[in-house]
């Protein structure tokens, strides 16, 4: 596979946070390159050639993308990506419905981009329910249901959790605010291209797409917005009145194509690519299993994309542990490694205990990890963790048999 | 995050990583940080005859930048008297250690751990000392 050596040189350590972003693939570079180069027209000119060879690009990518999800090409909306997607599914239709319901019913779970903008509006005087979720990651579907009132104007819960890979069950959820007469709005910035996804089956009226994490360009992303039963949005962008007077600016071509490439690749590849992931995940969670005890899933594995494995290593901190994987590229759910020293509200919302979230670290596997990678990642963690076992105390005191929680930690 | 050569030469090659017999008379133990904050410290302090320090062992479950202010200060306690030793600050270590404004309570957290190893030596010699007015 030459398209490997191009993405990863020899010299830079092995790529294991496919859910942080994905590399583009080639053949997404290939079709968008005539439009950074000679068909440079805007999408918008009508009076010449250039602007309908723009238009036309433009227009083919929109079916791409909605020919993956089960949409209508007339439903697909460009974007900057899932975060402005997010902000104008949510705000979009709460400001234009805000006179007849002024509810909305979201998880802890969800992005941070989401959970801001229920923050937001909030301060505009809406009212946010966040729903817990089960130990597994899942939404309960009955605290859901119970959770949905005649006042509640959008249901928004993410497709695919970005740090534990969980897959809610969107069908369900979308039966649901249906009967409810609540739009479900989703963010499916993990899921499209990693999972199948049908709008009409699953009844989502809104779905947040975004572009670098499918193997295409960053900087573009989607919004799917039903129009049968139609749903209205106000707009954040005001101007030339395109996307449907929902997004206004000059579409940027070159990234609307990689964004249809990028979807149709997946389209075609997402079946296989899913077995063989599914396969090399589970090679390495075995391959880290057989070697090293106390170790432990987070979320759960069954309704979990095929790329992903969350796993705390008990008594080894994870920004300790990520720096000495100098090889591999992987992130943490450790306080140590953001900013606010607290660690993930994703693995606290599942019950995963503060000393255990330390320990905790994403990997991330896509359409270019190697078999001979994930090997060459089971040696490097499980080296690591051994040597950082050697000099825990926490460790220590578990092999003497002491129980950690049984002393009193001054907590600092 | 960027780090400086010395934390992460401390980080890679950590001295005196292990544990002294904490029953003994002669060792002092400090326990110190939690592991839900993400970082727990043992330090233990060894003292000869003469009262200069003559072994330390640490174990650190935590970030890089604990787990080298605490190689570091096993290191900077050696040969010292307990009462030298009680004089290392936090800053100290920061500064050689060039630790990053988000990094400074691994410092502390090593500077507690001195002061409560040597605060659990004192408390044995002062118990020894007890022990031995009471039997004379």
């Amino acid at each position: 596979m030459t398209a490997i050596a191009q993405i990863r040189r020899n010299d830079q350590p092995i790529y294991l946070d496919y859910q942080a972003t994905t590399p583009l693939d080639p053949r997404v570079l290939e079709a968008m390159m005539p439009y950074f180069t000679h068909k440079f027209g805007n999408p918008h000119s009508r009076s010449h050639s250039y602007g309908w060879e723009a238009e036309e690009a433009v227009e083919k990518a929109r079916a791409q993308i909605g020919k993956l999800i089960g949409a209508d090409e007339k439903e697909v909306i460009f974007t900057s990506g899932a975060t402005e997607s997010n902000n104008l599914a949510i705000r979009g239709v709460a400001e234009f419905y805000k006179d007849r319901r002024n509810h909305i019913v979201t998880t802890v779970t969800e992005h941070k981009c989401v959970l801001d903008t229920c923050r937001h509006l909030e301060q505009q005087g809406f009212t946010v329910t966040y729903l817990p979720v089960k130990q597994d990651g899942l939404v309960d579907l009955d605290v859901l249901r119970a959770a949905v009132t005649d006042k509640t104007v959008v249901v928004s819960i993410m497709a695919v959790n970005n740090e534990i890979g969980v897959i809610q069950p969107l069908a369900e959820i979308g039966k649901i605010c249906r009967e409810k007469g609540a739009f479900f709005h989703t963010d499916a910035a993990q899921a499209v291209g990693k999972i199948p996804l049908d709008v009409e089956a699953m009844n989502i009226d809104l779905m947040s797409i975004s572009g670098h994490k499918i193997y295409g360009p960053k900087g573009i992303g989607a919004l799917y917005v039903r129009r049968k039963p139609r749903v209205r949005l106000v707009a954040m962008i005001h101007g030339g009145g395109q996307e449907r007077g929902f997004r206004s600016g000059t579409l940027p071509t070159p990234l609307c194509v990689g964004l249809g490439e990028a979807c149709e690749i997946a389209l075609k590849e997402m079946d296989g690519e899913a077995k063989r992931l599914t396969k090399l995940r589970d090679r390495m969670l075995k391959g880290l299993q057989a070697r090293l005890p106390e170790i432990y899933i987070n979320g759960d594995l069954e309704h979990r994309i095929p790329g992903n494995l969350n796993i705390s290593f008990a008594h080894v901190e994870g920004e300790s542990l990520m720096m000495g994987i100098k090889g591999l590229s992987v992130s943490s759910g450790s306080a140590c490694t953001s900013a606010s020293l607290e660690p993930s509200y994703v693995l606290r919302a599942l019950g995963v205990e503060e000393e255990l979230a330390h320990t905790s670290l994403r990997l991330g596997l896509g359409r270019f990890t190697t078999e001979q990678e994930v090997d060459t990642a089971v040696e490097e963690l499980v080296h690591q963790v051994n040597k950082l076992r050697a000099m825990s105390p926490l460790w220590e005191m578990a092999q003497e048999g002491i129980d950690i929680k049984s002393i009193e930690w001054a907590a600092h | 995050m960027a780090y400086s050569e010395k934390l992460i030469d401390h980080y890679e090659n950590p001295r005196n990583i292990g544990s002294l017999d904490k029953s003994a008379e002669d060792v002092g133990t400090g326990l110190v940080g939690a592991p839900a904050c993400g970082d727990v410290m043992k330090l233990q302090i060894k003292v000869g005859a003469d009262g200069l320090i003559e072994d330390a062992k640490f174990k650190t479950f935590g970030c890089g930048s604990a787990i080298a202010s605490s190689s570091l200060v096993t290191e900077w306690v050696k040969g010292k008297t307990i009462d030298e030793a009680e004089t290392i600050k936090n800053t100290d270590i920061a500064r050689h250690l060039a630790l990053p404004p988000v990094k400074i309570h691994c410092s502390v957290l090593a500077e507690d751990a001195i002061k409560a190893a040597i605060a659990d030596y004192r408390a044995k010699a002062t118990k020894k000392d007890e022990t031995r007015e009471a039997a004379e």
